[in-house]
């Protein structure tokens, strides 16, 4: 995997970019960079400023805040986004359990990005309402 | 007759490559008495400046009156071309071969100090004895790298690749054949009177269009994103100020045009014209352009010939080595890195903002620590870590921030770095990756950074305390000095946490 064709063929199948033509594609594989992290590398920092949004191509990582593991994340997961969006620090780290190729996209070009892009942000949204309703599950205060 | 030192054989390093990549690591594993071979494929030292860039000037500069002694530590933030050297005669060398016609070095010019270094150095090198391939084999001392070479095989324990990013690369879009590369442009008053269609709004495409401005009778530049400039970044990951002329030329209507579109294929009309077909990133609605030439500003990749194949990772469109924060192949342990390539270690890119590894300014720092790094890890070598009074440690590190010039060439990546030792004290580490202060454990420890966040440049102290990790951002200061007693008085209270009495002083 390289080229910017090759991102945008990986990304097409990802629920986040599924609403995008194939030019957008193109457009997101050109702003978004790629990034490989070995086995065992921290691709997030808990309580480190300055990081970005990343969207998993292939491989696993594990979320990790204050030592205890809370979520695995694999192939067209995204992370990152919560911290940038609140203007905060992230709150637990993201270690590569295998290989992991991403592609990531800066802390400052997401909001520009977003609302460049609100199919792939009405798709985020999702994904975090989904998020939430699984965490209040789990901690027994079910939401509508 | 020119010598040819390294005949093939065992050596316990072989370097790949002669480019300023290379020549810096040479130096330093010269100078640290490590022995080592060094080939390359060109007939002499310099790298991708014996050729580029195209227009013959260089988008690094070097400001000789800027920062006082030019064989000084300091004057390296001002200096962004030459190498590194313990000895004051090998510093700044990028001055003495400018011609005060601009603080951007000619290409010819680059070139020479280049060559002078080696020469003045004594670096020796095997040119013309090109690399072709790679194997690994398992022995009772442990596994040896076999470096195939049109001059025989060269056998070493470890390999530092330092051959750039040099390697022409084009999508495959259909059509592309009847585009030329970028390496490939021509003399530019071959170009009057032409329609000229550019792929790739990169500073390779800007630095065509600017310097063919006078020449062509209209100039498109297209690629999927919009173009940004450094200016607006504010930092080298945009099109540098030197090329900002077809951005004028393109908001005034004035001949230039800047598409985001991507690229659907080029096809030659009966009338011999070219047509570009494009969609728009915007609307995805296509677009025709005529022209009477194409050009791919494209880039480049690295030409790693089989390392891919012996299980060495790559990634990004310039293939690039997965890397450590030593700059050692993320999966072939044994294969380091050198020169441009060490890109492919992005670190923290803290705020979306790259490292400088892929420039000279960038580089050269990281070839010091990688070679202190392979001897202390590797040749039983102890290098000198000298202690810091407690009481100077404050002003130490505020000194630090303000002009290491390696923190200011390497925001967010490289760190100056001090260990609180029990027994010896304050010890001072010396400039580090900041992730390896980060990742790597240890005892109480403090680094300070420079960084930027787009907006602003400010310092960083990070603290390592009982094994936790805390990161003090300092408040930016419109002069960039940081030595004042608004940072001495926030510094001593970061200190005085973990290293007691340290803001007495």
């Amino acid at each position: 995997m390289s080229t910017r064709e090759e991102i945008a063929d990986a990304i097409a199948s990802l629920s986040l970019f599924a609403d995008l033509t194939r030019p957008q594609l193109l457009g997101v594989a050109s702003r978004f960079e790629e990034a490989f992290f070995p086995k065992d590398a921290r691709v997030l920092r808990q309580g480190l400023t300055g990081s970005g949004l990343y969207v998993i191509l292939d491989g696993e990582a594990d979320v990790v805040a204050d030592g205890l593991k809370r979520a695995t994340l694999g192939r067209g997961d995204f992370f990152g986004e919560a911290s940038i969006l609140l203007g905060e620090p992230p709150i637990a780290d993201v270690v590569a359990t295998r290989p992991l190729r991403c592609i990531v996209l800066g802390g400052p070009d997401v909001e520009p990005f977003l609302i460049a892009h609100p199919r792939v942000l009405f798709r985020m949204l999702q994904t975090q309402s989904r998020r939430l309703r699984a965490a209040n599950e789990r901690a027994g205060r079910p939401v509508a | 007759m020119i010598e040819r030192p390294f005949p093939p054989g065992e050596y316990p390093i072989v370097v790949v490559g002669s480019g300023p990549g290379a020549l810096q690591v040479t130096y330093f594993l010269t100078r640290l008495g490590i022995d080592h071979a060094v080939i390359s494929s060109d007939p002499l030292p310099g790298g991708m400046f014996r050729r580029w860039p195209f227009f013959q000037r260089l988008l690094s500069w070097t400001k000789p009156y800027a920062g006082g002694d030019r064989h000084s530590r300091s004057f390296e933030r001002w200096d962004w071309n030459s190498l590194l050297a313990r000895e004051p005669e090998l510093r700044g060398m990028a001055v003495e071969f400018m011609d005060g016609s601009s603080d951007f070095p000619s290409r010819p010019e680059m070139e020479a100090q280049l060559q002078a270094f080696a020469e003045r150095a004594g670096l020796r090198i095997r040119q013309g004895c090109t690399w072709t391939g790679t194997r690994r084999e398992a022995t009772a001392d442990g596994d040896r790298f076999i470096l195939e070479t049109t001059d025989g095989e060269y056998r070493c324990r470890f390999a530092i690749i330092a051959v750039g990013v040099a390697e022409p690369y084009a999508p495959a879009t259909p059509g592309i054949e009847l585009a030329v590369h970028y390496a490939d442009t021509r003399e530019a008053a071959s170009y009057a009177g032409k329609r000229l269609f550019i792929i790739g709004k990169q500073n390779s495409g800007f630095e065509l269009a600017t310097g063919l401005l006078q020449w062509a009778a209209r100039i498109t530049l297209a690629s999927p994103s919009p173009a940004k400039t450094s200016i607006a970044a504010r930092s080298l990951m945009g099109v540098r100020a030197r090329y900002v002329q077809p951005f004028e030329d393109s908001a005034l209507g004035g001949g230039v045009d800047i598409l985001a579109a991507s690229l659907k294929g080029i096809t030659r009309a009966p009338d011999g014209t070219l047509r570009v077909e494009l969609n728009r990133s915007d609307t995805s609605m296509p677009l025709t352009v005529v022209a009477d030439e194409v050009i791919a500003a494209t880039g480049f990749t690295c030409p790693l010939v089989d390392l891919p194949a012996l299980g060495v990772a790559t990634f990004g469109q310039s293939k690039l080595p997965a890397q450590t924060d030593y700059w050692e192949s993320a999966t072939v342990p044994g294969i380091y890195f050198a020169g441009t390539i060490t890109q492919g270690w992005a670190g923290l890119k803290k705020h979306g903002i790259s490292s400088y590894s892929g420039a000279v300014q960038g580089f050269r720092y990281n070839a010091r620590i990688l070679v202190r790094h392979i001897a202390e890890q590797h040749f039983g070598i102890v290098l000198d870590r000298p202690t810091i009074p407690l009481g100077d440690l404050r002003d130490h590190l505020l000194a630090e921030t303000t002009s290491a010039p390696e923190l200011w060439h390497q925001k967010a990546y490289l760190a100056s770095v001090v260990t609180l030792d029990p027994e010896r004290g304050v010890v001072d580490e010396g400039i580090l990756p900041l992730t390896s202060f980060l990742d790597g454990g240890g005892p109480d420890a403090i680094a300070v950074t420079v960084e930027a966040d787009g907006t602003n440049i400010f310092p960083v102290v990070y603290v390592r305390h009982e094994g936790r990790q805390e990161e003090h951002p300092l408040e930016p200061d419109p002069l960039h000095d940081y030595e004042g007693p608004t940072y001495r008085r926030a510094l001593g209270a970061i200190l005085d946490r973990v290293a007691a009495g340290a803001s007495a002083a």
